[in-house]
């Protein structure tokens, strides 16, 4: 086991709309360790994405803010810095690689000036030298003829190198964390394959920690080592990937697994399916979150909302009956 | 699922057949739009597809399923081949005709979020296709009929009032396979209904969709990206690649007995919900991208990619090709005259 690289200690997002407080992070807590690959695995809208967010100071404010807990990172507390500090870590230590490569390059710039961008600001390089290191970096995400692409635009390149062209910015400084926020999603899934190959590479060579965004759970499979699963802004369930994906302990992770089939088997029965819809979070339940959609929901579940508990080592659940669950079809 | 395939005492009889079906969209130029070059699309496909199966039609993005899927409906008009269905081909069919056709094949689009007009009710939006096609005799009918198929699909009758806003994807997806069952068509072609919904809601339209299958005996060609899935749903799957299938089998030999190497890269690529299977197994890359189907490669459509290139590969486009009972593939690796038969797919 390495050492702490970043501590999260009930982290609090909240969006103040017209409509009303949307409660989207409800108090997370989570570690990872140097060189560690943490999974995040939730639906859409389960904050999954705004938890991460809210990590490195991207919420959008207004209407968005982190209203609670503590970020400590390589020893400091993130959601205290300034914002120019906050700046000097961004980009530097940790690098960030979102959902689609089309809205995170901009697309009047060629892609050299967008990676030796981050080189002049964090690394204090001249221009040459950053040019230098670009094609280095290029080179390192497996993008052919890197000298000549250097001064093409984002449009001339297809979306899975646009993809590598976004991790090249991410690694640019050698950051000691990788946020990814489903990398992968938009691609086909070979060109996706040869990306999670590459992030695996690239982490191993630099020994860099990754955090990566998912609503797919075969993504993760090869991939992490921990995994969260998040519903409704909160933690569910907490483990290694090993233990998770043999028996899960909440009943969504259950319902999760259960109701996508596996391309190694043939399956006869008809898919589970998790009924019903996601909470409104403007109006969060008292009870546990997940009790309308549950299999196994008795009176104490509506009553009270169980918290995240510890139930083995590195393994920790929120339901008040999790020795129940743990069926994997 | 195959049940209703198979409950025809193993005849199987054929719905809908395609032959070298081609769409090509011309390129233009300059102030008069002069012709310079054609994207080609759909490059000649032929398979058929039998009465209550599911088959499915697989292939990254740009490889042509969509602009297949529209071609056999008749919504593109196809540059080449023919599209028979229930054995009359619908490129001789007057205009009158086809709108029967019409009725008895549907679509379901992918993005429940724009196939939806956000200005009509959800119940105009199910009873457009039974306005079309003169599908009842007074508005009580219409209104009987359109609350029949909201609770078929789920949605309870009171939905028919109000706006496609107020629905999730999952609910606007329950609307969308409601105006296919409209006009009670034999054949639906599912242009990947299910990639922009979450997982768990995936697999209630799935499951919803099996049903209906099972009730009414709807024969589906199924698009989509994700291979675990549609091995799961579908009786045969079709590989596709820039504009062309390259292979063509049941779901449990295409996995077990891959032949094409773009199959068996494909394969290899999605990914398994199990850290321990997971770790074993092995990747095959494929290097670059998909090649301009403007200008396609003068041989084979993957030999600029295959790792298993040989040199008639870059020459000779390759003819698809039975190798063993339902098991279709077009590629040289398996050149051997002895093994072709002479039978219409």
């Amino acid at each position: 086991m390495g050492s702490q690289l970043l501590q999260v200690k009930n982290l609090q997002t909240r969006f103040f709309t017209d409509d009303g407080v949307v409660h989207a992070v409800n108090g997370i807590s989570y570690n990872l360790d140097k060189g560690e690959t943490l999974a995040i695995v939730g639906e859409s809208g389960c904050g999954k994405t705004v938890g991460v967010l809210s990590l490195i100071g991207l919420i959008p404010s207004p209407p968005g803010r982190v209203t609670g807990g503590e970020v400590i990172f390589d020893g400091q507390d993130l959601l205290k810095l300034k914002r120019s500090q906050l700046e000097d870590v961004r980009g530097k230590d940790i690098g960030m690689v979102f959902q689609d490569p089309t809205m995170s390059l901009t697309p009047v710039l060629p892609v050299g000036t967008q990676i030796t961008e981050v080189l002049v600001r964090h690394k204090n390089m001249t221009k040459k030298e950053a040019r230098e290191r670009a094609i280095e970096l290029m080179r390192l995400v497996n993008i052919p003829r890197a000298q000549d692409r250097l001064g093409d635009y984002p449009h001339q390149f297809s979306g899975g190198v646009r993809q590598r062209i976004m991790i090249a910015i991410a690694i640019a400084c050698m950051p000691k964390l990788m946020i990814a926020d489903e990398p992968t999603t938009a691609l086909d899934v070979t060109i996706a394959a040869g990306l999670i190959d590459l992030v695996k590479k690239l982490r191993d060579e630099l020994d860099m920690a990754v955090i990566w965004i998912t609503h797919d759970l075969a993504v993760v499979a090869g991939l992490a080592k921990r995994l969260i699963v998040m519903y409704a802004g909160s933690i569910v369930e907490e483990g290694l990937v090993t233990e998770i994906y043999k028996q899960p302990k909440h009943p969504y992770t259950e319902g999760l697994l259960n109701s996508v089939p596996r391309l190694d088997q043939i399956q006869s029965e008809k898919l589970s399916t998790i009924g019903g819809m996601p909470p409104d979070l403007i109006e969060l339940p008292k009870s546990c979150p997940f009790a309308p959609r549950c299999n196994y929901v008795t009176d104490h579940c509506w009553q009270e909302t169980p918290p995240l508990m510890e139930i083995g080592t590195n393994r920790k659940v929120a339901c008040w009956f999790s020795e129940k669950v743990g069926g994997r079809k | 699922m195959s049940k209703q395939a198979m409950n025809q005492t193993g005849t199987k009889e054929v719905l809908l057949e395609v032959r070298n079906l081609k769409k090509y969209f011309p390129i233009t130029r300059g102030v008069f739009k002069r012709k310079v070059g054609d994207i080609k699309a759909v490059d000649g496909i032929s398979f058929s597809i039998h009465k209550g199966e599911t088959i499915g039609l697989v292939g990254e993005s740009g490889c042509g399923k969509t602009v297949a899927a529209r071609s056999i409906l008749q919504i593109y008009q196809p540059t080449a081949g023919e599209v028979y269905f229930d054995n009359v081909n619908l490129a001789t069919t007057s205009r009158r005709e086809l709108q029967q056709f019409r009725r008895r094949m549907a679509p379901i689009f992918q993005n429940p979020y724009s196939s939806l007009d956000p200005r009509m009710p959800i119940g105009r939006i199910i009873s457009e296709p039974m306005d079309v096609h003169h599908l009842y005799n007074n508005k009580k009918e219409r209104r009987a009929r359109v609350e029949e198929i909201l609770t078929l699909v789920g949605l309870a009758p009171v939905f028919a009032e109000r706006y496609p806003l107020e629905f999730s994807g999952g609910q606007r997806q329950r609307v969308g396979i409601a105006r296919a069952l409209a006009s009670n068509p034999e054949f639906i072609v599912c242009d990947d209904p299910i990639s922009a919904l979450d997982v768990s809601i995936q697999a209630q339209i799935v499951n919803l969709l099996q049903d209906l299958q099972e009730q009414f005996g709807v024969t589906y060609l199924f698009i989509a990206q994700d291979l675990s899935m549609l091995r799961y749903i579908c009786d045969r799957l079709m590989m596709m690649y820039l504009g062309k299938i390259v292979e063509i089998a049941d779901r449990i030999d295409l996995y077990d007995n891959p032949l094409h190497p773009y199959t068996q890269a494909v394969l290899s690529a999605v990914p398994i919900p199990d850290p321990e299977v997971e770790a074993k197994r092995k990747r095959i890359p494929i290097d670059g991208e998909l090649p301009d189907p403007a200008n396609p490669p003068k041989g084979c459509n993957f030999c600029t990619r295959c790792p298993q290139v040989m040199e008639i590969c870059e020459d000779v486009d390759p003819e698809i090709i039975e190798m063993s009972d339902g098991h279709w593939v077009a590629c040289h690796l398996y050149d051997d005259p002895s093994l072709k038969k002479d039978k219409p797919i």
